[in-house]
């Protein structure tokens, strides 16, 4: 409740910081759909008050299996959540245990149901391959489920063990032993995880859905606005805690009628802070700082790294790239004023002789092998 | 200033390592008020950082004691602290040479081992007196009455009164200073003789230029003499004469024979003052130098590369900077294809090769690429020459060796009955022609074997340490070169031979060697987009294959909500890998997979 009032409180005040119109609007990150939808609809309506929001704006809410009532689903399709991104990761509950999830298959279900009645047109279903004991057999049996469910949109992730998890001390033994090409007790070998990776993406194919990104498969017209806006480098606000966004100057209020906004002309990725109570200590004081306050002076934010041309470059190709259509020629030159082919001429003629990238009629983008080994592809365009 | 020869004392203290040799130093030390406490630094003598940690003694050392010894006289103490490991035997034998008397330290828990055996032998030859102490009686399992049979037992020194101390409480020492006095010999010589005086070590001081530590045996030496080294033949004005002070030098008016000191004069290199070599008058020379002067050679040999390429001058610079403080370390420039500019280093053992290489990255902050190391082979040549090959890459071709030769030690060992069995199929594994067994006393044994050196460079003490639990201890001894079977086995990566990790190896263990550094390599290349073989070679023939998978899966999780910092972490975290890597063809190599090969025996 207290944080609900914060975060209101932060979106009141960024929508005096920014402007420009809203086309896509995620709410994740945890589990918003626990929220009650009372405080969900507080959100919404603080957004559409004090935004200008696209009336075909996109908007999405994550939610775990269970989690959403019939109720709630009425009242997110009510409040204009059009988009729904649910976290399965797995159809078997064996797997589902392993990865620590409450949820069962057969809830996920109900969940789905429950959604589909409530008016839901554009869901999004997660799952996850290379999972400890996981065979191609078990991993085709999960696809086969979910896709004849007909879900708009599915993501398929490779699992990644990183540190700091509870999953990685498990299974950090294991992943050692990966590392030195021993044989695993669990996980998949690197060789297992590739065949995974590569037998989900050709039955996800078979089953009608097209392949837009390294993890993202949509039916034909449903790949997710946001996340392209994310690959693209669009702009976007983060309100809460640990929020992400991404700051042009151009979408910063002007300070002064005629002067430039931003003063140095370059983007800035921001992080709110992210614990909860000096969140909500700091959220209280936002009403009193000036809108246009310089960068250092908000409190709320934690990290603030602002990218610079060469910066900028290097994201455009290491987002741009992650999807299979790849980034324009044009588009590149429209960004920075150079052409890519002088900027990245050894990166791009080093990956075409390798196989891993292809141009095509002004578009460069990944092969297939080259989306397989996209690590060691999109670090060449690091300078 | 005339000081009675009979009121001094030169000695040295040898020991085992770990038998308590600093330590009881120490005490001598703080007993006869030579340093304040505060001066006082645990182990005053170690004063090099490695050595204080390692707990051995790399440098020799000399300090000066004024002792007042029970019959109201002072006595001037000069002892002689030794280094203390096999690599620097012939430091050991020229610092002995300059004493007149040694302190023998046993563990009254540990009794004698091979070092002390090997340490006292040295002193006898040198027709030191040998006085005996027990040290660490304090010890629960302290049996000092066993030791003391032993010591006569074994060694034949009397040892019933032998002082039974702790040289850590200071329990008993000032029985060893007494006896210092009472059982050690006063240095003989005439000070009025032409000069000779032994040289048994130096130090490179940059203001003094080099100091030279010597024992006056005729004659005597002041400022302002002109001397000779008559073994390298060099000639300098003595610009100051002088003793030690604990941790200084304190000039004095002259050294007169039987003195213990220092001498400078405004010398540059420390190869003009070699240890061994004696000093005398330039204008009244002694008729024949002192005996046992010969030039140290570098027995074991390796590259040096810095890991990163650019540090190349700054190598250089550290190692001219060690070498003037080190005659026996030699060097020269050498290229690798797989490790770009570096330097085939000279060293007397491992033990040598290790501190210069610790003190390289610690005391120079360099980071270093070592190749495998390798001793001095003989080859001969089918046109009746010879060559010493020290670089595996300079083997002549197989047509062109009639036969080639390999340097062997005499190695003892001394082990506890139980794990005689297990040391001996080490020294069987290790090529050794086994020798003798002698049993020294109930429930312990010698073992003597010979041994091939190069069998022992690599990791012959880890072994032996955990074969016998830590029970058994090792010393050699050069013996000279014996024919052998050997061949120089080449590693190709990618079908292209890293000449970095070539190394000559006996023929009968090629095959094992090459199998274990090909599983090595493997888990240590990170894989590419292609395959990679590993192969090992003699001459033509491929005998060990491993092969590194090609990469096929390389993929990014998700972007949590748009935080893109971590993605360009992990791409960034990549490329950084990639620039530690070294390029041979088109395969990138970790400097990690060079070092793994040094260590093919970790998981015995």
């Amino acid at each position: 409740m207290e944080y609900t009032l914060s975060l209101c409180q932060e979106i009141i005040w960024q929508s005096k910081r920014v402007f420009g119109r809203v086309t896509s609007i995620y709410i994740g990150g945890g589990t918003p759909s626990w929220l009650p939808v009372k405080l969900m609809e507080k959100i919404m309506d603080t957004v559409r008050d004090h935004f200008d929001v696209d009336p075909l704006a996109e908007v999405t809410i994550e939610a775990n299996p269970g989690t959403v009532t019939c109720e709630a689903a009425n009242i997110y399709q009510s409040i204009g959540i059009n988009r729904i991104s649910v976290g399965l990761q797995s159809a078997h509950n064996d797997e589902l245990q392993l990865l620590g999830r409450i949820h069962t298959y057969d809830r996920f279900l109900r969940t789905y149901e429950i959604l589909r009645q409530a008016g839901f047109e554009n869901i999004n279903v997660d799952l996850m391959t290379g999972l400890p004991g996981q065979t191609p057999g078990k991993l085709i049996e999960t696809i086969r489920r979910v896709s004849s469910l007909r879900p708009e949109h599915i993501s398929c992730y490779a699992l990644i063990i990183e540190e700091g998890t509870p999953f990685y001390s498990r299974y950090r033994a294991d992943d050692i032993r990966q590392k030195n090409g021993q044989p695993t007790m669990e996980l998949p070998n690197e060789d297992q995880a590739y065949e995974l990776m590569k037998r989900a993406q050709h039955e996800l194919i078979a089953h009608g859905y097209e392949q837009y990104e390294i993890s993202n498969y949509a039916k034909p017209g449903m790949a997710c606005r946001h996340n392209i806006g994310y690959w693209t480098r669009k702009t976007y606000v983060g309100m809460g805690i640990g929020a992400a966004s991404l700051i042009a100057p151009a979408c910063l209020v002007p300070q002064i009628e005629g002067e430039e906004a931003g003063g140095m002309g370059l983007e800035q990725r921001i992080t709110n802070i992210r614990h909860i109570y000096d969140y909500i200590e700091e959220a209280s004081h936002l009403m009193a700082i000036d809108p246009q306050a310089q960068i250092e002076d908000v409190p709320i934010y934690d990290q603030v790294q602002t990218i610079t041309r060469k910066g900028a470059m290097e994201e455009f190709m290491f987002l741009g790239l992650r999807q299979n259509a790849g980034i324009s020629r044009e588009d590149f030159y429209q960004a920075f004023g150079k052409p890519i082919d002088g900027v990245y001429q050894d990166a791009l003629l080093q990956l075409k002789k390798e196989g891993l990238l292809e141009t095509r009629e002004g578009r460069i983008f990944l092969t297939e092998q080259g989306l397989d080994l996209s690590n060691y592809a999109l670090s060449k365009f690091l300078f | 200033m005339a000081i009675d020869r009979s009121h001094i004392r030169n000695f040295c203290i040898v020991a085992h390592i770990d038998h308590g040799k600093s330590t009881l130093a120490d005490r001598m030390i703080e007993m006869t008020n030579t340093l304040t406490e505060r001066e006082m630094q645990a182990q005053v003598l170690d004063n090099m950082e490695l050595e204080r940690e390692r707990g051995i003694t790399i440098k020799s050392q000399a300090v000066r004691l004024i002792y007042t010894a029970k019959d109201g006289e002072e006595y001037i103490l000069n002892l002689i602290d030794t280094p203390g490991h096999v690599d620097f035997n012939y430091e050991v034998s020229r610092s002995l040479a300059a004493c007149d008397g040694a302190i023998l330290i046993v563990d009254a828990a540990q009794g004698i081992e091979a070092q002390t055996l090997a340490n006292v032998y040295l002193a006898l030859d040198h027709d030191l007196e040998v006085l005996p102490v027990i040290n660490k009686v304090d010890l629960p399992s302290a049996d000092p009455d066993r030791v003391a049979t032993e010591i006569e037992d074994v060694i034949g020194l009397v040892a019933e009164d032998a002082p039974r101390i702790s040289a850590k409480t200071g329990l008993n020492v000032d029985e060893v200073l007494e006896q210092v006095i009472t059982k050690l010999p006063a240095p003989e010589g005439d000070e009025k003789a032409p000069l000779q005086a032994l040289v048994f070590d130096s130090l490179y001081d940059a203001y003094k230029g080099v100091i030279v530590f010597c024992r006056v045996k005729e004659g005597t030496m002041k400022a302002g003499d002109k001397v000779k080294m008559m073994a390298t033949g060099a000639s300098f004005d003595v610009v100051e004469v002088g003793y030690f002070g604990a941790g200084q030098f304190l000039p004095c008016d002259e050294l007169t024979a039987g003195m213990v000191g220092y001498m400078t004069a405004s010398i540059k290199n420390v190869r003009d003052t070699r240890v061994g070599d004696t000093i005398t008058l330039a204008n009244n020379p002694c008729k024949e130098p002192l005996p046992g002067y010969k030039k140290v050679n570098p027995m074991v040999y390796c590259g040096l590369y810095p890991a990163d390429g650019a540090k190349y001058p700054d190598l250089r610079d550290a190692l001219e900077k060690l070498q003037l403080n080190d005659a026996a370390l030699q060097f020269e420039p050498e290229t690798s294809v797989a490790l770009g500019f570096g330097f085939r280093c000279g060293f007397l053992g491992l033990l040598h090769l290790d501190v210069i290489q610790e003190r390289l990255e610690r005391e120079y902050d360099l980071d270093l690429v070592t190749t495998a190391p390798g001793v001095v082979y003989r080859v001969h040549k089918t046109d009746g020459t010879m060559i010493e090959l020290t670089n595996p890459s300079n083997l002549p071709d197989p047509s062109e060796i009639e036969y080639m030769e390999e340097p062997m030690v005499d190695a003892e060992i001394m082990v506890t009955s139980d794990y005689i069995g297990a040391i001996m199929d080490l020294c069987q594994e290790r090529r050794g022609e086994y020798v003798s067994l002698e049993y020294i006393e109930e429930g312990r044994a010698l073992v003597k074997y010979i041994l091939p050196l190069n069998e022992i460079i690599y990791d012959f003490f880890d072994a032996l340490k955990s074969r016998s639990r830590g029970y058994a201890s090792f010393d050699y001894e050069m013996r000279g070169y014996q024919q052998s079977k050997l061949v120089k086995l080449d590693i190709l990566i990618n079908k292209e031979t890293v000449d970095a990790l070539s190394f000559i190896v006996f023929e009968g263990t090629a095959y094992e060697r090459a199998r274990k550094m090909c599983e090595k390599l493997k888990g240590n290349i990170p894989r590419h987009l292609f395959e990679i073989p590993i192969q090992a070679a003699v001459g033509s023939k491929i005998i060990a294959r491993e092969t590194v998978r090609a990469m096929r899966k390389d993929v990014l999780a998700k972007c949590y909500g748009g935080d893109i910092s971590r993605k360009r972490k992990l791409l960034e975290k990549q490329k950084e890998g990639k620039k530690r890597m070294r390029q041979v063809g088109n395969v990138e190599i970790p400097q990690e997979a060079f070092m793994s090969v040094l260590k093919l025996d970790d998981d015995n």
